[in-house]
């Protein structure tokens, strides 16, 4: 304890140790690999396998312009179907279980996930005003209309959250979070009332169908101009998390201590709920509420490699993709002749999968 | 660093949380506040700490008004350890205590050496070495507020500014709390329930529904008639010729 008055004084000039500061820099490299090998199998996998050898001369013919020989109908259920699907699954993987992770260390709340802002419900309220309303007279596309009334709903719950904030006096950071859990759930609610609202009184048993197979989350029909605005929507995100891990591991005791250790916390909290908002946005707008990815991939990663941002935004971006690839793949080949909702999927692996990483962390502990 | 409150006023719903508070702490004081449940303890320690922005008053560190200084700039200089901060997240003490360096750490500065002997010295100062690797969950009350104590000491800070740190622990890490404060080379400012432990503070000021009711060595302040009228109990003071103090005796609530 008698230390203690010169660890003060004695400002920075320490004697250096020779523990080793853990690196993990040969993630830099194991984690693009992994990608790459998910892509590859979530191409190569589905009703007609298709042998590797195949997939990299088309991908060779494509991108390097080679001229290997290829089957025209396999290289183009590899080029134009199924890797730019897999791509686009990775970045709503990657996207969602980082907004997943955001909003849980924001929020301080385990159950934070990303449609906790009301996201999904407003994108299912646009989608249904656009198919069943024919809001936009046909020159909304259903993906447009899901991102406007993501958009709408966020705001609303934005405001909400503020005027319930403010509400509560001095401003106190923590009561603040408990402000934005509230609106969001009050602002879900109302979209998805309206959603049923809308498919109650006007849609068909076909369009309702149609609706629900969506809301459920879907990757057929993607083409290369969503992962045009997929990947770098998920990358941003991606950067942007990157960039604030810092502050996000000052969240670990809540606000309050956020800003005690120099965190603008308004500042910070605005700018990752806004981004995370608009990534949730895009990807839900582009495949539908796929669920599960980014409640429980963040909680999976933080027991597999802790809670430190540093570690666990790049650990969770990478397994929230490489998770999807792989539900998309299932979905695609579980039911032959059928393709599942991809939310589906996600939920039947990702409970069980939970459930023994939990049990496993109980019993390390 | 020499903390300053001038002519601060809080008010939550209209109702005063603190009213015309003026207050000097010197550098390297340790200064204690005490009073009654809600008097205004916590919130003159976070306008002190910079932690909240009065809209009438200013508050002051080293005669530049807080107003004017960035979050982080603040934050390198005041270190504030609240009341019970706690978390859910599978975290090690190392990693809690490593918090401590946020306000010296941008976006693009890695970690460093010098930022680990920071923490093995803070870890040290609490002695909470042997339990480095440890899992916040399985602490102690005592040990997770010593955590605290030490993730502030890894901000090493000009001004350290405590919340009842002693509150739930045993007496043997009550009385080494104070101590290790005590010895600090900073201004310390430490809301304190136990009276007695007050009486170890350089000055001492009292606060009593949302006023700065009074300001003084402990013995001049804690007067048998303050004891009355603020916190509302009779009681003695008993000298132990010993050490030379003054002990307080409760006899009863009014």
């Amino acid at each position: 304890m008698t230390d203690a008055v010169r660890s003060v004084a004695q400002a920075p000039r320490l004697p250096r140790l020779a523990r080793p500061v853990r690196s993990a820099w040969h993630w830099g490299w194991l984690a693009p690999l992994l990608l790459f090998l998910a892509v590859l199998a979530g191409t190569a996998i589905g009703e007609t396998a298709i042998p590797l050898a195949t997939i990299l001369k088309v991908l060779a013919n494509q991108l390097l312009g080679a001229a290997f020989p290829v089957d025209r109908i396999d290289a183009g259920i590899i080029w134009s179907y199924r890797l730019s699907r897999a791509i686009l699954a990775a970045c709503c993987g990657a996207g969602l279980a980082l907004a997943g992770v955001v909003l849980q260390a924001l929020l301080r709340n385990p159950l934070a996930d990303p449609f906790l802002m009301g996201i999904s419900a407003g994108a299912s309220t646009g989608a249904v005003s656009v198919a069943v309303l024919g809001v936009g007279a046909g020159t909304l596309t259903l993906s447009l209309g899901a991102f406007v009334g993501a958009g709408l709903a966020f705001a609303l719950v934005v405001v909400l959250a503020h005027a319930a904030g403010s509400g509560t006096g001095g401003g106190r950071a923590t009561q603040a979070a408990g402000a934005i859990i509230l609106a969001g759930i009050a602002g879900s609610q109302l979209f998805n009332a309206l959603t049923a609202l809308i498919i109650a009184k006007s849609a068909s048993a076909e369009q309702a169908r149609g609706i629900m197979f969506w809301l459920m989350g879907n990757l057929s029909g993607v083409r290369w101009e969503d992962v045009a605005l997929g990947l770098p929507v998920a990358l941003a995100g991606l950067a942007i998390c990157l960039w604030y891990r810092r502050a996000l591991d000052a969240f670990t005791f809540g606000a309050d201590s956020a800003a005690s250790l120099g965190i603008p916390v308004r500042r910070v909290r605005g700018v990752l709920i806004a981004t995370m908002a608009l990534v949730t946005a895009a990807m839900v707008s582009m495949v539908g509420a796929i669920g599960f990815v980014g409640l429980v991939i963040p909680h999976a990663m933080r027991f597999l490699v802790g809670s430190r941002h540093t570690r666990l935004v790049p650990a969770s971006a990478l397994a929230g993709a490489v998770f999807l690839i792989g539900a998309d793949v299932l979905s695609r080949t579980l039911v032959s002749g059928q393709v599942l909702p991809i939310g589906v999927v996600t939920a039947l692996i990702g409970a069980p999968a939970f459930a023994l990483i939990l049990i496993r962390g109980a019993r390390s502990r | 660093m020499r903390l300053c409150a001038e002519h601060v006023d809080w008010r939550v719903h209209g109702r005063r949380l603190l009213e015309d508070v003026s207050l000097t702490v010197e550098a390297g004081e340790t200064f204690g506040l005490v009073g009654p449940n809600g008097s205004g303890k916590t919130t003159l320690l976070r306008v002190l700490a910079g932690l909240r922005r009065p809209k009438t008053g200013r508050a002051l560190a080293d005669d530049q008004p807080m107003r004017t200084m960035k979050p982080q700039q603040i934050a390198r200089a005041i270190a504030f350890v609240e009341q019970q901060a706690d978390t859910l997240d599978r975290l090690e003490v190392r990693q809690a205590v490593a918090l401590g360096r946020t306000p010296f750490l941008s976006p693009l500065s890695p970690w460093s050496e010098e930022d680990e002997a920071i923490v093995d010295r803070a870890l040290a100062d609490v002695d909470l070495e042997p339990l480095a690797g440890r899992l916040w969950h399985t602490l102690s009350g005592g040990e997770r507020q010593r955590v605290h104590i030490a993730r502030a000491l890894a901000q090493q800070p000009r001004a350290l500014l405590l919340d009842e740190p002693t509150n739930h622990l045993d007496i043997r890490h009550q009385l080494s709390i104070l101590r290790l404060v005590r010895q600090l080379p900073v201004t310390v400012v430490i809301a304190l329930h136990d009276l007695d432990q007050a009486m170890d503070c350089d000055r001492i000021g009292v606060m009593d529904g949302g006023l700065l009711v009074a300001v003084g060595p402990p013995r001049e302040v804690l007067t048998l008639e303050r004891l009355r009228n603020t916190f509302g109990v009779h009681a003695d003071f008993i000298d132990d010729p010993d050490e030379g103090r003054t002990i307080l005796r409760f006899r009863r609530a009014l």
